[in-house]
C-alpha cells in the first residue's frame, strides 16, 4: 500500500510556503532547457501553468481536446475571482479568505493548502492586471468589487458576467506568447487517452489527434494534468458538452489515487430543465444573488395559481412571498454557499411549492433592487446574463423573477496530491479542478477561477522544479520504448472493443440513462438504499452498454461519437465510484448530504469523530474492488465548529 | 414541429461536398438548434447511417465552438446569439433548413459542418497579448484605469473567436476579430508599451494567413453574436497607423 505523505511543510501555518519555497530545489536555466513537461489541458489551470513553465525555460507540450487552447470550460465562468486584496477597507485579510474557504468546504480540505491558496490571491489579481485582463472599475479608476456566497465581505473582482473568459483569455495570451516564442508547442484537438510509465513515474502520454484519429506518442521528464472535473457523468450539467473524466481516470488506473469522488457541487441558480431533448443546463451566475432574491410563495394556492399560469410571479404581493433563505439564514441571506443554498430549494419543492409545471422551480427576483437602483444598474451589471435568460426562455427577466432550479456544476474531488500537487504516481502532477485539494465538500463561488490560476501560475512551476531537479541527468524519454508500445496497444484494444460491439443505440441514450441513476441516488440527497441501487443500476446499464452501442464511422477519422463513447464507458465507473464513495461517507457535510445525517432542522450534520479524513481510492483492476485509504485532516488554526450562516 | 433540412456533408478536407436532404419531427420549440441536430443524428445513427459532425461545446454561448450558417446567415437568423442559443421557436414550423459550414480558405473543412480556425490562433500568438511574465509585476491599484476605457475594453474583450465575422465579410477579412483583441488592450495603459508592435504583428499575420481587407460593409457588425462593434476597426485602423508612423 502507497502511503499517504501530504508532504505538508513544518512551521506555523503563515510560514509554511515562505518556508518550503526556500527549502525546494530549483533548475537551472541551462538545464530548463533539457527538461520536457507535457501539460493536458488548457484552462485556466493547464493555460496558466503551460505558460508560466515556458517562460521559465523549460520545453513544454499542451494538449487541448478543442480546436483552441481559448474553448476550454474555464471560459463559461461568469460570476468572479477571489482575492484577500481587502480593498473595500471591510477587514477581509489571507486569514479570514483561508477561514471561508475552510468552513465553506465544512472542514473537509487541507488546512495548509487552503491557507497558501489564499496567500497567493492577491498576486493572481496583479497578474491579471498587469496582463490586460480588463476588470470592472470605479469611476476612480481603482479596480471594483462584490459579494459571493459564504462569504460577508466583498472580495470578488469581475468582469462583467464574463470573468473566466477574461481571464482565461489572459492566460491564453500568455500562452499564445510562449507558443510564439518557440517554448511551448500547442496540439489542439487532440485527445489524452493514456499515461505512459516508465519505472513507476510518468513519462508521457498517448494521445489521439482527432482529425486524422491516429494516436500519438509524446514523451516528457514530467507530465500535469489539467483536465477539469467530471461533472458531466450527470450528463445534464453545466459543464460544457466535451468536459470529461477520462484523463483522470487514466491515471487512476495507472495508479493515481482519486480523492472524494462523492463530493460534486450542485449550483443553486440554474435554468430548470424543460425536457426531455434538453442536452445542457445553463448556469446563472451567484453574483445574482447580489441582488437577486429568492423566494417561493407561502400558500399553495398561489403555487397552483402560477402553475396554472392564471397567476404572474410579479403579482404576488409582498407579503405573501417566502424568502426562504432570509427566512432560515438571517445571518447570510441570500449569500449562504451554493450547497445550502440549493438544499434549501429543494427542500420547498420538495414541500410543494415548486412554482413551474414540473414542480422543480423557484423564484429568483430583482424587483426590490430594480425598484431602489433603477433598471441601468442591473443592466450594466448582470447584462449579459439577462440577455442569455431571455434567450433561452423567452422570458423578460427586467419585469417578471427568473425560475431557477439546481443544477450540477463543479466536482470538488479528484486526483490525490501532496501539497506539491504531485499524485501518488511520482512525475505526475494534476492542478485545477482535477486535483482536489482545496475545495472540501463544498466550492465557495469566485473559488475555482482563483485555485486553477493559482496552482498554474504560482504553485506548480516551483514545486515540479523540485522534482525535475533531479532529472537533468536523465536520457530524453524514448518514445520507441516496450512501455509506450504497450501503452498504445492498451489503447488500441479500448477503441477495437468499442466498435467491436456494433450494436443499435447511440452512445447519448447511455449517458441521459446514467445521469438520471446519479441524480436521482448520488444528487443532491443521498442515503443508503438509493447508493446501493445506483451502483446496482449503473453496473447493469455497463453491461447493456458493452452489448448494445453502436459507434458508426471508422477511428481513422473525424468521429464524435467514438470520443463520446470512450469518454461514456469511463463515466459509468467514475460515477460509480462516486456512489461507493458517498455510501462510505456516513455523515452529511458539504455538497453530500446523507438523508439519514441530519439535524432536526434539515441543516448537514457532520460526523467529525469517524470521517475526518480524505477518502483516496486505490484502483485494483478492472472488476476488482478499489482499496479506500484515508489521509486524516487536521485543524490546527481554525476551530472546528458546526457550520453556522444563520447567526 | 417538424423541419426539412437540407446540409453540407463532406467526409474530410481533400473530399469534394455535396447538400443532403433530411427530415426531422416532433421537436419541441423550446429545443436548441444544436439540440435539434443532436436528435438527427440519433435518428442516422439508429438507422445504420453516418451522423453529421458539427462544432460545439458550451452550449451556452461563450466558448465559440459552435459555427454554422443558418439559410446564409452565421448562426442563423436571430441576432445576438451564437448557434447553441438558438432556439427552434424561431423557425417556421414545416420549413427546410439550409445548414453549411464557415466557408473561407483560411477555414478548411475537416468535416462536413466542422472548419479549422487555427487561422486565428496564429494570428493572436503573433501578438495578441501584453508582453509581461508570471510574476514581478504592480500591485492591481497601482494601474488606475478610467472607468469609461475599462468598460470599452470589455466590450471589445466580448470577442469569443467564433469566425462569424469572416464567414460573413464579401471580403474574408478578420479585422472585427483582430481589432477586438487591439481595442480591448490599447484602450488600457498596460497594453501601451507594447501597442505598436502588437497590431503590426497582428495585421502581418493575417495578411500572411490570405484574410482580406475591410471596406466597412458592416456585415460583420451585423452578424457577430457578441455585438462587437466596428468602431473597433476604425480604432485597430488608428493603432496600425500610429505604429508605421513610429516606423
Amino acid at each position: 500500500m502507497a502511503e499517504l505523505n501530504s508532504k505538508v511543510p513544518d512551521g506555523p501555518l503563515e510560514e509554511k510556503w515562505t518556508r518550503h519555497k526556500a527549502s525546494i530545489r530549483v533548475v537551472s536555466p541551462g538545464n530548463k532547457k533539457k527538461l520536457e513537461i507535457i501539460v493536458v489541458g488548457t484552462g485556466l489551470a493547464g493555460s496558466s501553468a503551460a505558460a508560466t513553465l515556458g517562460e521559465l525555460g523549460y520545453n513544454v507540450k499542451v494538449f487541448c481536446i478543442s480546436d483552441s487552447p481559448r474553448r476550454a470550460h474555464s471560459i463559461a465562468a461568469q460570476g468572479g475571482i477571489n482575492a484577500a486584496k481587502n480593498y473595500q477597507n471591510d477587514n477581509d485579510s489571507v486569514y479570514r479568505l483561508f477561514y471561508d474557504t475552510i468552513k465553506g468546504g465544512d472542514y473537509r480540505s487541507r488546512e495548509a493548502n487552503v491557507y497558501r491558496l489564499a496567500e497567493v490571491s492577491n498576486q493572481i489579481i496583479d497578474q491579471c492586471v498587469a496582463q490586460g485582463v480588463p476588470f470592472a472599475r470605479e469611476y476612480g479608476g481603482l479596480l471594483a468589487n462584490r459579494s459571493f456566497g459564504g462569504a460577508q465581505v466583498s472580495r470578488t473582482f469581475y468582469a462583467k458576467g464574463q470573468t473566466g473568459q477574461q481571464l482565461l483569455l489572459g492566460a491564453y495570451g500568455a500562452l499564445n506568447r510562449q507558443i510564439h516564442a518557440g517554448t511551448v508547442k500547442c496540439y489542439p484537438r487532440h485527445e489524452m487517452l493514456e499515461l505512459v510509465l516508465i519505472n513507476g513515474e510518468a513519462k508521457g502520454i498517448i494521445a489521439r489527434n482527432l482529425i486524422t484519429g491516429g494516436l500519438e506518442r509524446f514523451g516528457a521528464n514530467a507530465v500535469v494534468l489539467a483536465t477539469g472535473g467530471y461533472g458531466n457523468t450527470y450528463f445534464l450539467s453545466t459543464n460544457a458538452m466535451n468536459c470529461n473524466g477520462s484523463a483522470a481516470w487514466r491515471c487512476y488506473q495507472k495508479g493515481a489515487f482519486f480523492a472524494n469522488p462523492c463530493f460534486a457541487q450542485i449550483h443553486p441558480t440554474c435554468i430548470p430543465v424543460h425536457g426531455d431533448q434538453q442536452s445542457k443546463l445553463t448556469l446563472m451566475s451567484e453574483s445574482l444573488r447580489n441582488d437577486g432574491r429568492i423566494w417561493v410563495p407561502k400558500s399553495l394556492d398561489d403555487v397552483k395559481a402560477i402553475r396554472e399560469g392564471k397567476l404572474k410571479g410579479s403579482e404576488v404581493p409582498e407579503g405573501r412571498r417566502d424568502y426562504f433563505l432570509e427566512r432560515r439564514y438571517p445571518a447570510f441571506g441570500n449569500l449562504v454557499p451554493r450547497d445550502v443554498a440549493s438544499r434549501a430549494a429543494k427542500e420547498r419543492c420538495d414541500a410543494g411549492y415548486g412554482i413551474n409545471s414540473t414542480g422543480l422551480a423557484v423564484f429568483l427576483d430583482f424587483n426590490t433592487t430594480i425598484e431602489q437602483h433603477g433598471v441601468d444598474y442591473i443592466k450594466s451589471r448582470y447584462g449579459n446574463l439577462f440577455q442569455m435568460y431571455r434567450k433561452i426562455t423567452d422570458q423578460d427577466p427586467y419585469k417578471e423573477p427568473m425560475m431557477i432550479y439546481p443544477a450540477i456544476h463543479y466536482t470538488m474531488g479528484g486526483l490525490w496530491v501532496d501539497y506539491d500537487l504531485e499524485t501518488t504516481i511520482p512525475g505526475l502532477y494534476a492542478i485545477g479542478e482535477a486535483n482536489f485539494s482545496d475545495h472540501g465538500g463544498n466550492r465557495l463561488g469566485a473559488s475555482a477561477l482563483m485555485q486553477g490560476l493559482a496552482d498554474g501560475y504560482f504553485i506548480l512551476p516551483y514545486t515540479i522544479g523540485d522534482y525535475l531537479a533531479g532529472k537533468i541527468m536523465e536520457p530524453h524519454t524514448d518514445i520507441n520504448s516496450p512501455e509506450f508500445d504497450e501503452a498504445e496497444k492498451a489503447v488500441q484494444g479500448r477503441i477495437g472493443k468499442i466498435f467491436d460491439v456494433a450494436g443499435k443505440t447511440p452512445v447519448d441514450y447511455f449517458h441521459k440513462k446514467l445521469g438520471k441513476i446519479m441524480w436521482e441516488y448520488v444528487g443532491m440527497e443521498r442515503n443508503e438504499a438509493g447508493l446501493e441501487k445506483a451502483i446496482e443500476e449503473i453496473r447493469a446499464l455497463r453491461t447493456e452498454f458493452w452489448k448494445d452501442v453502436r459507434v458508426p464511422d471508422s477511428q481513422y477519422e473525424f468521429n464524435q461519437e467514438m470520443e463520446k463513447a470512450l469518454r461514456v464507458a469511463d463515466f459509468f465507473d467514475i460515477g460509480e465510484l462516486m456512489a461507493m464513495d458517498a455510501l462510505q461517507r456516513r455523515e452529511s457535510c458539504g455538497g453530500h448530504f446523507r438523508s439519514e445525517m441530519q439535524t432536526p432542522d434539515g441543516e448537514t450534520l457532520r460526523d467529525d469523530k469517524h470521517y475526518m479524513y480524505v477518502s483516496a481510492w486505490e484502483y485494483k483492476g478492472q472488476g476488482v474492488e478499489p482499496e479506500m485509504h484515508k489521509e486524516p485532516l487536521e485543524f490546527k488554526y481554525c476551530k472546528v465548529a458546526e457550520r453556522n450562516y444563520k447567526d | 414541429m417538424n423541419f426539412n433540412l437540407k446540409i453540407w456533408r463532406q467526409k474530410n478536407s481533400h473530399a469534394r461536398g455535396h447538400f443532403e436532404n433530411y427530415s426531422v419531427e416532433g421537436i419541441s420549440p423550446d429545443t436548441s438548434f444544436l439540440e435539434m441536430l443532436d436528435i438527427l443524428n440519433d435518428n442516422l445513427i439508429r438507422n445504420g447511417g453516418s451522423p453529421v459532425a458539427f462544432d460545439h461545446d458550451c452550449r451556452e454561448g461563450i466558448c465559440g465552438m459552435c459555427s454554422l450558417y443558418i439559410n446564409g446567415e452565421a448562426h442563423g437568423p436571430d441576432s445576438l446569439v451564437t448557434t447553441c442559443q438558438l432556439f427552434m421557436r424561431r423557425f417556421k414550423d414545416g420549413s427546410t433548413i439550409t445548414i453549411e459550414p464557415w466557408r473561407h480558405p483560411a477555414f478548411p473543412v475537416i468535416k462536413d459542418l466542422v472548419v479549422d480556425r487555427e487561422a486565428f490562433d496564429k494570428i493572436m500568438q503573433a501578438g495578441g497579448y501584453i508582453n509581461v511574465n508570471t510574476g514581478g509585476v504592480p500591485d492591481a491599484n497601482t494601474i488606475p484605469v478610467s472607468k469609461v476605457n475599462a468598460d470599452l475594453a470589455m466590450d471589445a474583450a466580448a470577442c469569443i473567436g467564433c469566425g462569424a465575422c469572416v464567414a460573413t465579410c464579401k471580403n474574408g477579412s478578420a479585422m472585427l476579430f483582430i481589432s477586438a483583441r487591439v481595442s480591448a488592450l490599447s484602450l488600457l495603459p498596460q497594453g501601451k508599451a507594447d501597442a505598436a508592435m502588437r497590431v503590426k504583428a497582428m495585421i502581418d499575420e493575417a495578411d500572411k494567413l490570405g484574410f482580406g481587407t475591410c471596406t466597412n460593409t458592416r456585415a460583420c457588425e451585423m452578424e457577430c453574436p457578441k455585438g462587437i462593434k466596428i468602431s473597433n476597426i476604425a480604432r485597430l485602423n488608428r493603432e496600425w497607423l500610429k505604429a508605421k508612423f513610429k516606423d
